[in-house]
């Protein structure tokens, strides 16, 4: 067994430790560590966004992170999006706009979408479709995607990012 | 956004758009997948695949192998048995394991289990391989020279006795009138060769599994796919079990599209789990995927058409050769079989089928009708620009309506291709000015579906609440169409409906979702099991009120005792029955299994606005628009969905996708960075037009959608492309280089 190494960091507001060899993908530690299956392996290339998370609040793909990488830094993912039981409207709004078939690109498209609006709380559909450009949807053909992150910034503004 | 605000008056359920039953687990990442499963003392399969596009298996030696750290199990062909060649099962079984001869690069020939994916990685590169490299043909073209080295040693072609092996895997001829004749009446004759190249159906979830065989030899197998009964028998066959021996249970599935209808890994991963003893879980990489699972065929077709100076299509007359890959099949007759749009009196197509050292190609969305499309659709464009008439109308003119024939001679059924037509005439986008500097394309498609064998079970709960249990993969949204249907004949709330997809020994044998078949034949065994529902609770209420079962009435989800109101004759609901059931006879319960007839054809007109970039042969789409008869929504957002989705796969395929594939048959762009999808910058809005021509055979006139969105967007956008730039394309993909070295030889 190859030697590992021991990594601290936090993971969706909760601290976390893990073991992990140094060519182990912060992906793989994430979904076999942690039992976080949300974050999806498409391709293991950053081409598809399926793994994507954010560290210390910017977009990754885990998948081109080694776990050692994530030492003390700030991890998250689908499963951190919603408080509680309250849905973020981004999963309100897939979820009424049918933004998702499969269902196995939505985590990234979740994920990635809500730093766009973190950042940028009413963007273009121009700046829509350029912010999820490395996230692969196979099924919908990202219009009701698309449609579904704007519904989600209406409704974040005129709540004042509270929750719906 | 949306071109239908239901519900119609007609329906109470149907046609209304409630938030789908999986959809919640879907957003809070909670959905388990098939790799997202994981067993106590489960090993990691990895398999070892040819680097040879075209060998003969010498020895393979696993000792090595064997011996690392951490590994239990090692399996090769020789684990597996003997299929004779003739068999059914035998291309199969061939392309899950080799045998003696490896047909494509990246072709299994052995597989390994062991306690990590590292370890069973770095013991699958240990196994040797020895290999006497043959040559390879890889292209449709090299297939057919003369004297071409035979690509697979078992191929028999199709519907033959032949006894040698042939690069031929089917020849289909197709004919009705006198096309000579027709040519002869004709003012106005195109004819173009087209070729396309290999795409792959590009579903984000890596083909997985995990297989658990037990003490008692049975096997467990968790596994993403489009049929997980299909899953049962195949691994069966190709194992040698019987079915009684298997149990498959469905994971979601994260994208099909025709591509999980066929099976890659769970035999193998059956006998590791027996040898190790142990559940062994196995996923592909996406450069597995992408060299050695099916992609759609190859093409190359050549088509001449005639029609009068009045626009009447006269003739057609073509030969149609598809590849598929390393085994035989069906691509080039289906090809042909989708060329049943128009009424051509005169009909002489030739479909031809080869095979090649290529993957095995694999069902994608009605399947070869893309390719066909490309061709039909640009040369009817041509001939509208050469009698300057409207395309639609040439269309209008020619379209096939009940009764005309297919490419079979078959009469159509009650089809929607002249209203799907008409509505894109009647839209917004088609009656707005082309922008300077725009290319307006228009293109159609048409897709049989199918019917197939489907079983439901439908439980009424102690409450009042329903669970219905199908056998039908969820690749789209079925799920809610399912609980839709049964929502309408039960009158009860959508959600507290149930709607689940039930292993192989928890339902009915279903088969695969395919043919856009499950909302249309598993939805009608649905509502059949709901009637057969129905009639027991008439019976109940009888039981409970006392009366005649004559005397009572199913209206609106409640059991109306006939005559005039008095004690003790109210209306009884579901939940006042179901929670009498243990008094009147015990829990309620239907069953219903079918073999669908009477599927619905469904067509499809899309209409594109392109910008050619002529420096740098950049095709950008502007505005898209998608018109197809559905039959009847039942939930149109999903239907909308499919649309979208099937015009950005054809929009991909014409656009960017191809396999390409070095001298010696090694793909060159075996992953997402270089086989190029479309990303969300790439495409616009999909505007959608849901056109509702009912299929008489369905009890809700339900057509199926999946499969025909992606048909249109080759021939829409080849035409769009010549509107705006003058250059007919006939070569896929309508890539930069491809339209750039077009513009420039113009």
């Amino acid at each position: 067994m190859m030697n590992r190494t021991h990594v601290h960091c936090t993971v969706n507001g909760d601290e976390v430790d893990l073991l992990a060899s140094d060519d182990t993908s912060l992906l793989d530690a994430l979904r076999d560590e942690l039992g976080l299956s949300s974050v999806k392996e498409g391709c293991g290339t950053g081409d598809c966004g399926a793994c994507s998370i954010t560290v210390d609040g910017a977009l990754n793909c885990s998948c081109l992170m080694f776990a050692p990488e994530a030492e003390g830094r700030s991890i998250g993912t689908v499963e951190g999006i919603a408080q509680g039981d309250h849905l973020h409207p981004l999963q309100e709004t897939f979820l009424e706009g049918a933004a998702l078939q499969c269902g196995i690109c939505t985590p990234g498209f979740l994920v990635a979408a809500k730093v766009l609006l973190d950042e940028n709380p009413s963007p273009t559909e121009t700046e829509i479709r350029y912010a999820l450009a490395g996230n692969l949807c196979r099924c919908t053909g990202y219009d009701k995607i698309i449609h579904a992150v704007q519904e989600a910034a209406v409704q974040l503004s005129t709540s004042n990012g509270a929750s719906k | 956004m949306t071109a239908t605000e239901k519900p119609s008056a007609k329906y109470k359920y149907i046609g209304t758009r409630p938030v789908r039953h999986d959809g919640l687990d879907k957003v809070i990442g909670k959905a388990r997948f098939a790799a997202d499963l994981d067993l106590t003392g489960q090993l990691r399969g990895v398999m070892v695949r040819s680097p040879h596009a075209h060998a003969k298996i010498l020895s393979i030696d696993t000792s090595t192998a064997e011996a690392m750290p951490g590994v239990k199990a090692v399996v090769t062909g020789a684990d597996f048995p003997v299929i004779d060649p003739t068999d059914s099962t035998h291309d199969e079984a061939i392309n899950n394991i080799a045998r003696d001869e490896v047909l494509y690069n990246g072709h299994t020939v052995a597989a390994v289990a062991a306690t990590t994916i590292a370890e069973a990685r770095a013991a699958a590169a240990a196994v040797k391989v020895e290999y006497e490299v043959l040559p390879a043909v890889l292209s449709i073209d090299e297939s057919l020279a003369d004297g071409a080295p035979i690509a697979n040693s078992t191929n028999r072609t199709l519907f033959t006795r032949d006894t040698e092996p042939s690069n031929i895997a089917s020849v289909g001829p197709f004919q009705r009138g006198d096309v000579e004749a027709g040519f002869a009446a004709a003012d106005v004759v195109v004819e173009r060769t087209f070729t396309t190249k290999a795409v792959h159906q590009g579903y984000i979830e890596p083909h997985a599994c995990v297989a658990d065989v037990g003490q008692d030899g049975k096997a467990t197998i968790w596994a993403s796919s489009q049929g997980h009964f299909a899953v049962r028998s195949k691994t069966a066959a190709i194992l040698g079990w019987g079915t009684d021996k298997i149990k498959v249970t469905p994971a979601e599935i994260g994208g099909g599209f025709g591509g999980k209808t066929t099976i890659y890994l769970e035999p193998i991963a059956v006998l590791l789990s027996q040898k190790a003893a142990r559940p062994v879980k196995i996923v592909m990489t996406r450069e597995e995927v992408l060299r050695a699972t099916g992609p759609a065929p190859a093409s190359k077709i050549h088509i001449k058409m005639g029609a009068t100076n009045e626009g009447e299509l006269t003739t057609i007359q073509g030969t149609l050769h598809y590849s598929n890959g390393s085994a035989k099949g069906y691509a080039a007759l289906t090809g042909a079989m989708s060329i049943a749009s128009y009424r051509f009196p005169n009909l002489d197509l030739m479909a031809i089928g080869t095979v090649d050292n290529t993957p095995k190609s694999a069902a994608y969305r009605a399947p070869s009708a893309p390719q066909a499309a490309f061709a039909i659709e640009t040369l009817i464009d041509e001939i509208a620009n050469e009698l300057d008439m409207d395309p639609i109308d040439l269309r209008l003119k020619n379209a096939v309506v009940e009764g005309d024939p297919t490419a079979m001679g078959a009469p159509h059924p009650k089809i929607g291709f002249v209203e799907t037509l008409q509505a894109i005439k009647d839209s917004e986008h088609y009656n707005s000015p082309v922008p300077d500097g725009v290319g307006r394309g228009f293109g159609t498609g048409f897709w049989f579906n199918i019917g197939e064998q489907s079983s439901a079970t439908v439980n009424l709960n102690e409450d009042g609440t329903a669970t219905v249990i199908t056998g039908s993969p969820d690749i789209g949204g079925s799920r809610a169409s399912m609980a839709l249907m049964a929502a309408e004949e039960l009158g009860l709330d959508v959600h507290s409906i149930t709607p689940i997809v039930a292993d192989t020994e928890s339902v009915g044998f279903t088969d695969i979702t395919e043919g856009s078949r499950a909302t249309f034949a598993t939805g009608m065994a649905v509502v059949n099991a709901c009637r057969e529902l129905i009639e027991q609770m008439t019976q109940r209420a009888a039981v409970m009120r006392g009366v005649d079962v004559d005397q009572v009435a199913w209206i609106d989800g409640a059991a109306i005792i006939e005559g005039p109101p008095s004690e003790g004759a109210e209306p009884l609901t579901i939940k006042e029955i179901t929670g009498a059931a243990k008094m009147t006879g015990g829990p309620l319960t239907a069953t219903a299994s079918l073999n669908a007839a009477g599927a619905g054809p469904s067509f499809a007109a899309h209409l594109a606005d392109v910008k050619v970039d002529e420096e740098t042969g950049e095709v950008t789409i502007l505005r898209y628009t998608a018109a197809q008869d559905a039959g009847t929504a039942i939930h149109p957002s999903y239907v909308e969905g499919q649309m979208q989705g099937g015009s950005a796969q054809g929009i991909g395929w014409a656009l960017n996708e191809e396999y390409i594939y070095s001298g010696d048959g090694v793909m060159q762009n075996a992953g997402f960075l270089d086989y190029r999808m479309p990303v969300a910058s790439d495409l616009p809005m999909i505007e959608t037009i849901i056109v509702e021509v009912p299929n008489p055979s369905h009890p809700y006139g339900v057509r199926g959608v999946g499969e025909t969105g992606i048909v249109p967007p080759i021939g829409t956008l080849a035409n769009a492309i010549a509107a705006a730039t003058g250059v007919r394309m006939s070569e896929l993909p309508m890539s930069p280089p491809n339209v750039l070295k077009a513009l420039n030889e113009k």
